[in-house]
């Protein structure tokens, strides 16, 4: 398949770059607003073309516990979800982060807590950066705002995924998830073949080949000594991760007195809201974290030299602004504003927003 | 005649399976464990599928199960053995592959995947050692509990009216069209040893014909957790599990 241009929803998007980026296996429960994935992969039947297995499971436990299956096999594996569904994802999450897996997550997160709505929401920022399962471990977790980065994050999450042997994490959210846009599609990449696997992952568990010694994918030790270093281990990587793959845009940030941070499609409201700022003078530059881990603090901290104040508007009750104030060390007014239950701003409520919390 | 004379290949009757490593198992003595990984160990290696077997072991007393037979491995969350087997049966075809859960894994935490996994008829083996009881974390009742059974959490005995009745998990799996063998054997004897033998490479077999799940169910003891010897324990379970848990193929398509 060549290059393509065409018009698409996110998560009919998601499915098509799953196909092109040479994904082995797909696993997904359906739940709304996320279910196109699942549908479009079914209708498209890879399986007659890549040859990528794509199987709808009996629950998100199943699917995440099959994507550890997978990915334990050295295979390309991916799955989808929302908010609920990822909640109930989280242990075979952290399985899959402790055995040191490549596998790729979305998350089209809706609003919560509980059953929540089916509204688009960013109240799963906490879960995703933070753990959401047990133990310490992070996943790499990039935040698409268009129908484009969905597209393009399945190919830089499974890299990011496969070059640390770490879970990587999408974290759309229902806007982004149900919009169409026009995209472009990258060119067919091959899937690997078995031979090229067992040469890229020599660790898989695959069957023990040619007389190699076994091997095993276990996130259990119970001799604490030997525990506590393969957790140093985890740390030191997710050190690197945190050197080399920090991600973020920034928005006229130069000249500005204030900023907005927002992350995913709430990112693109705050554009315009800044352009409308900047016809009443408010002169606002943005930053939109591209990688929530790692988070861009280092890049927030030197965008925050000088400026009067800073709005973290997102689709939660206040989850990123704590990262952004330990990146400002409290040197200037932090606020969010955000709304809650599935309800979009308007660029005009943000105006509102920063002029009542920041400007003044 | 000298022991020398004795000690020649043309005599030997009994040996180590080759897949079986030198190393302590962590079972206690007596446990029917040691016995079920002997009869995996020789299958796979008298098949010749050494190098295109994974194993999915679960939480449970079996959780080590990788430590012990010298294959790939892939130790699963408690319950998603069949869950996982799925995905690498899926994507790897050509490999045999085989989930090992005890009854709490099984037909407790794990319900679902299992009878889903089964009911997809996905190409692999299931063994499930069901020893009506939890070992590893001190011995508790599992669904395979037999009523009026004593465990760490029925100390009175099991009543039907507080814990119900116990599961019959591979009863239920032989009504499922995507199983193709369905088979409850035990480990107590050496002709059972030998029945079981026998019903695992028929699951393996089957796997390889890429007929669907074959389940082999291994009644077994565990006599730390009965607080028995092993002896009294295999007397126990021929007078008492076998009522509930009879031997016998269930299904064989």
């Amino acid at each position: 398949m060549k290059e393509e241009v065409r018009l698409m929803k996110g998560n009919e998007a998601i499915a098509h770059a799953a196909i092109r980026y040479g994904c082995d296996g797909y696993f997904g429960y359906p739940i709304t607003p996320q279910s196109e994935v699942l549908e479009t992969l079914e209708e498209l039947m890879p399986w007659e073309t890549t040859g990528m297995v794509v199987l709808q499971a009996e629950s998100e436990v199943a699917a995440i516990n099959m994507v550890y299956g997978g990915a334990s096999t050295g295979k390309a594996v991916m799955t989808s979800s929302s908010s609920p569904g990822v909640s109930l994802k989280q242990e075979g999450i952290s399985y899959i982060a402790a055995a040191s897996l490549p596998a790729l997550i979305l998350n089209v997160m809706r609003g919560g807590p509980g059953l929540g709505t089916i509204q688009p929401s960013q109240a799963d920022y906490f879960q995703a950066t933070k753990g959401g399962g047990h133990g310490d471990y992070h996943l790499i977790v990039l935040a698409p705002s268009t129908v484009q980065e969905m597209v393009d994050f399945v190919g830089l999450g499974f890299d990011l995924a496969f070059k640390y042997c770490n879970p990587a994490m999408i974290l759309a959210d229902g806007i982004v998830g149900q919009m169409m846009e026009k995209v472009v599609l990258p060119e067919q990449r091959p899937r690997r073949t078995d031979e090229e696997i067992r040469k890229q992952c020599p660790w898989a568990a695959n069957g023990r080949k040619d007389g190699r010694k076994r091997n095993v994918i276990t996130s259990l030790e119970l001799e604490s000594s030997r525990m506590e270093v393969i957790n140093h281990k985890l740390q030191e990587r997710y050190r690197e991760i945190e050197r080399n793959e920090t991600r973020w845009e920034e928005i006229d940030v130069e000249g500005a007195d204030y900023l907005i941070v927002a992350f995913g499609s709430i990112a693109r409201i705050c554009a315009k809201a800044k352009e409308m700022a900047a016809e009443k003078g408010i002169k606002v530059g943005i930053v939109r974290p591209i990688t929530l881990w790692p988070f861009p603090t280092e890049a927030i901290h030197r965008a925050a030299q000088g400026k009067k104040g800073i709005l973290c508007v997102e689709l939660n009750a206040g989850q990123m602004i704590e990262d952004v104030r330990l990146a400002v060390h409290d040197a200037i007014p932090v606020e969010h504003f955000g709304r809650l239950g599935g309800i979009i701003p308007s660029p005009e409520e943000v105006v509102v927003a920063l002029e009542e919390k920041i400007v003044k | 005649m000298d022991i020398k004379d004795i000690i020649r290949p043309e005599n030997k009757v009994y040996c180590k399976p080759e897949l079986l490593d030198e190393v302590h198992m962590h079972y206690c003595p007596g446990c029917s464990h040691g016995v079920i990984h002997k009869l995996l160990a020789e299958v796979i290696a008298e098949m010749g599928l050494t190098d295109r077997t994974v194993g999915v072991s679960p939480v449970g007393c079996a959780v080590f199960a990788y430590n012990y037979i010298d294959v790939d491995w892939v130790e699963a969350a408690h319950g998603r053995a069949p869950a996982v087997a799925t995905a690498i049966s899926r994507l790897w075809p050509e490999d045999v592959v085989f989930t090992y859960q005890g009854d709490g894994d099984m037909s407790a935490i794990g319900t679902a995947e299992s009878i889903h996994a089964a009911n997809r008829g996905e190409n692999i083996v299931m063994v499930f050692v069901n020893n009506a009881i939890y070992g590893m974390t001190g011995g508790q009742m599992a669904p395979t509990t037999l009523v009026g059974q004593k465990t760490a959490t029925t100390p009175y005995g099991r009543r039907v009216d507080l814990n119900g009745h116990p599961l019959e998990i591979t009863n239920l799996l032989a009504i499922l069209d995507g199983t193709c063998y369905v088979t409850r054997q035990s480990v107590h004897t050496p002709a059972a040893v030998r029945k079981t033998k026998a019903a695992l490479k028929k699951a393996f077999e089957n796997a390889l014909a890429k007929k669907g799940t074959s389940v082999v169910e291994v009644v077994a003891t565990c006599n730390s957790g009965w607080k028995m010897s092993p002896e009294k324990a295999n007397d126990w379970m021929a007078e008492h599990m076998f009522e509930k848990y009879p031997l016998g193929d269930l299904k064989n398509n």
